[in-house]
């Protein structure tokens, strides 16, 4: 049954829910950037209550006074006016301003973006040239020309700052829904007879909504800094502190009292830092760390390389000699990002004799793609052999490379993605030519006769126009010819096949099948066909291994597999079959309409 | 002979395409099917055959440029958003993808509940029955509280097909509900489909590419081939014995899970194809 076990769902009840936020907190540099936002703020809101002076009380005999002098913890400005409370008072308008930056970006720039990206048409047109001509103005000169207009007006010119950033959200926004409203849930509730806007209030909002969130933080640091330099160059309101203000006059007084640069200094820069930090501790978040599953993958190499010291190279058994590749007691593991290793291929062993068929057979998560991939020296990066041997005529080869020096001559791979392994930039023949002038050492003449030669092998009937062709040209199944072709171009002894027909249709598959099948035959290879389709495995394989969980559950011929299951787990795959099964029975109409409810169909 | 509950007449569907003045690309040619109460119907076909534009035109999902579809005795070729809404209590959906039918972001219960709440059913009711629709489908009830990414693949596709029943339809377009599931779990939930299908008396057409997986749940089946219609019958028939040359060729080209049955099937699909190309070479 499908239906979870009480234990699955005690477990997945006991792990916790990775929300967002938490993970921001958990992470250090997040959880300190966070502090320090909320402190900067919190300060800024009180600084009237706990500032020691009057931010604007002029005491001319404390003109300039170092830190600490006659009561003034940071000193004193050049009219006698105390620093740290002009600091603390000054944080109110910097912050405000940053705030209605951030706020008039972020309305502007979601709301066209949503409506821009869901509705498509001449809305987004138009929004995209407006978006375009706004991101084109140099923004800081717009300030400074709109400041001979209205005068020193902090508030007033932030805003126009977010007007002029809002671009920034109406991008980011706009591609996120067209993205998110072709999601198959979205057209699930459009079924449902949601409305647009419920649709963009429920699901589409609820997508955007982490990307907003950090733009919105790194907004906030740039407005920050915007304003301070517009307030440095004297465009700031005299009257009121700020931060970029206080750098000014700290500016002209850089000789007599030099520290008094440093203060608002470590204001802008803490604070931008801080927005900046938690911008990037919310995006890790986000996408998840995967640095705590590198860190612990590397024990598992020490053990595999200290077994490679001890075991012979050849090993003398008689029923060897006649073995192309033997996997012997092979595990896989993963680390689980606790420090352990989750294994998933365990204790495998099995063997391919010259010009066999070997099939591997299972469903997702039984590990018969991973048992290829360490064969083939392509498990990824934090993946490990953390047991057994492979050998290949005899010679054992590296757990870590496993067969990757053999590639292109001795073994051969064909994947399950034909479109994904060839490369979109160049065309076919030249990827199909340089591993034979590279590997086999051909002339770049000789290699174009044997490509082309390859292509029409494979059952193409016109080589030359997708030897010339780019991988988007051409169909899936030709691309699993194409990949086939470059399989056999260096005449390998094993090909190992990753589920080679599963993304192609049915009638190309049999196509595909019988090249393969064909190839086998005529030049002896053997192969290793990893599949979950048992109608491929009764077409191509002389023997089958069935995997379940990592594990090998039943071996044997394959007329012995399919008549007689010795598995539980075979039995229970072969029984799932459809094919050849009784069809459904016909529709007997009149007993449906008058009582659906109540009527037995006999199955 | 009861009257259709979906009929489809000569439907066409075209998509417009990027570019000044490009003629738009026809993906239906003409397409008429019928589905009754209470039956399934499958449409199987290979990728670019159709099948899935024809149910997303149904689901008013794809641009119809002529023919028409009735449902119900009404024409609902093209329906307004609120008329959509009145027939979303009649039509539903089950994806192929359970991944991405299901927004990640919600617990199985709003997923549920979203389409009794459109339909104004109380916050209670609305609760009651998601309880009722879990158990239908043969979750644990407690599943509700939980997101999509704690269960697996054909969990995920029980929960898809549980929203579907949500507000008890008449039809449901299942679009290639089971390729995704591994071989034990899609028996499984196609013998789910065919259970309620017993149960409710709710009509289905089944998209697949996969002629067993039809034969298994259908009780016609309709073959789609390069945008039309080829062959309509009966399940047992089209799906053993076919008449049209294309579906021929899809049966034989599935390869048989019995070693010595698959040997006699591929010698006669070789016969087959040659015999084939003998008779367009003698019709040139």
């Amino acid at each position: 049954m499908t239906t979870p076990t009480t234990q699955a769902l005690a477990t997945a009840r006991r792990r916790d829910r990775p929300s967002v936020f938490r993970a921001v907190l958990r992470n250090p540099l997040g959880a300190a950037s966070l502090i320090v936002i909320a402190l900067i703020v919190l300060i800024s809101v009180l600084a009237p209550l706990i500032a020691p002076y009057d931010p604007a009380y002029v005491d001319i005999t404390a003109a300039n006074v170092p830190p600490g002098a006659d009561g003034h913890l940071l000193g004193a400005d050049a009219s006698g006016r105390d620093v740290l409370s002009r600091l603390l008072v000054a944080g109110q308008l910097t912050l405000s301003g940053a705030a209605v930056t951030v706020v008039i970006s972020v309305l502007l720039g979601v709301i066209v973006g949503l409506v821009s990206g869901y509705f498509g048409k001449t809305f987004d047109l138009v929004a995209g040239w407006i978006s375009d001509l706004v991101l084109v103005l140099p923004s800081k000169i717009v300030l400074v020309a709109l400041f001979a207009v209205i005068g020193p007006n902090t508030l007033v010119t932030m805003a126009v700052l977010g007007v002029m950033v809002a671009p920034q959200f109406y991008r980011l926004v706009r591609n996120l829904v067209m993205g998110v409203k072709n999601e198959l849930y979205v057209d699930a509730a459009r079924v449902s007879g949601l409305s647009d806007a419920a649709i963009i209030g429920k699901h589409v909002l609820f997508a955007v909504r982490a990307p907003i969130i950090i733009q919105a933080a790194f907004v906030a640091g740039i407005a920050v800094v915007i304003q301070a330099g517009l307030e440095f160059i004297g465009l700031g309101d005299p009257n009121t502190p700020t931060w970029g203000g206080m750098l000014q006059d700290a500016f002209l007084a850089m000789y007599t009292a030099p520290t008094m640069l440093l203060w608002p200094g470590l204001a802008i820069g803490l604070f931008v830092a801080a927005c900046v930090l938690l911008g990037n501790a919310v995006r890790d978040a986000l996408e998840g760390t995967d640095a705590a599953l590198n860190v612990s993958a590397a024990p598992s190499t020490s053990t595999t390389a200290v077994r490679t010291v001890q075991k012979p190279v050849v090993i003398d058994d008689p029923a060897d000699e006649d073995v192309l590749l033997r996997v012997d007691d092979l595990s896989v593991g993963y680390p689980d990002g606790d420090g352990g290793v989750k294994r998933v291929v365990e204790s495998v062993s099995f063997s391919i004799r010259p010009g066999e068929v070997l099939g591997v057979v299972g469903e997702s998560g039984s590990g018969k793609s991973q048992t290829a991939f360490a064969i083939l020296g392509l498990l990824p990066s934090n993946g490990r052999v953390t047991g057994g041997r492979i050998l290949f005529e005899g010679r054992e080869l590296d757990p870590l490379t496993g067969a990757r020096r053999l590639r292109g001559t001795r073994v051969a791979y064909i994947p399950q993605e034909p479109m994904s392994n060839l490369d979109p930039a160049y065309r076919i023949g030249a990827q199909l030519m340089e591993p034979l002038v590279v590997v086999s050492r051909l002339s770049r003449a000789a290699a174009r006769e044997r490509a082309l030669s390859l292509l029409e092998r494979v059952g193409i009937a016109d080589p030359k126009r997708v030897f010339d062709s780019y991988p988007h040209e051409i169909s899936g199944g030709m691309a699993q010819r194409v990949l086939i072709a470059g399989a056999i171009a260096g005449e390998p002894d094993l090909i190992i096949a990753d589920e080679p027909t599963t993304a192609l249709d049915v009638t190309v598959q049999a196509e595909i099948l019988d090249i393969l099948r064909d190839l086998q035959r005529e030049r002896g290879m053997a192969m290793m066909l990893v599949t979950h389709n048992f109608g491929v495995v009764a077409d191509l394989c002389d023997r089958v291994v069935v995997m379940q969980t990592g594990r090998v559950v039943e071996a044997g011929s394959v007329e012995a597999i399919f008549e007689a299951p010795q598995h539980p787990y075979t039995a229970m795959l072969l029984g799932s079959i459809l094919d050849g099964g009784p069809a459904r029975p016909d529709y007997e109409d009149d007993e449906h309409v008058s009582a659906p409810a109540e009527k037995e169909v006999a199955l | 002979m009861t009257a259709p509950l979906l009929e489809v007449r000569d439907l066409r569907v075209a998509y417009p395409r990027k570019g000044f003045r490009r003629p738009p690309v026809e993906i239906l040619h003409g397409v008429s099917l019928d589905v009754r109460p209470g039956e399934t119907v499958g449409l199987v076909g290979e990728s670019g055959s159709g099948k899935t534009t024809l149910g997303r035109a149904i689901l008013g999902l794809a641009p119809v440029t002529g023919g028409a579809i009735r449902f119900d005795s009404a024409d609902i070729t093209s329906v307004d958003r609120s008329d959509r809404r009145r027939l979303a209590r009649d039509i539903q959906v089950v994806f192929q993808d359970p991944y991405g039918s299901l927004n990640p972001a919600l617990r199985i219960e709003d997923i549920l509940a979203e389409p009794l709440r459109v339909q104004g059913v109380g916050r209670e009711a609305a609760r009651a029955r998601v309880r009722e629709l879990l158990g239908q489908v043969g979750l644990p009830e407690d599943a509700g509280g939980r997101l999509p990414r704690e269960f697996s693949g054909g969990q995920r596709q029980r929960v898809a097909i549980a929203r579907a029943l949500a507000l008890q339809p008449k039809l449901i377009v299942c679009d290639e509900p089971v390729s995704a599931l591994d071989l034990s779990t899609q028996a499984r939930v196609l013998d789910l489909f065919i259970e309620i299908q017993e149960r409710t008396g709710v009509a289905m057409l089944f998209v697949s590419h996969d002629l067993a997986v039809v034969r298994h749940v259908s009780h016609r089946v309709a073959v789609m081939y390069r945008g039309d219609i080829v062959e309509f019958g009966r399940g047992a028939v089209v799906t053993a014995d076919p008449d049209h040359a294309y579906t021929r060729r899809l049966l034989m080209a599935a390869p048989v899970p019995n070693p010595a049955e698959q040997q006699a099937r591929r010698a006669e699909r070789r016969a087959m194809l040659e015999a084939e190309a003998q008779a367009r070479a003698e019709a040139v």
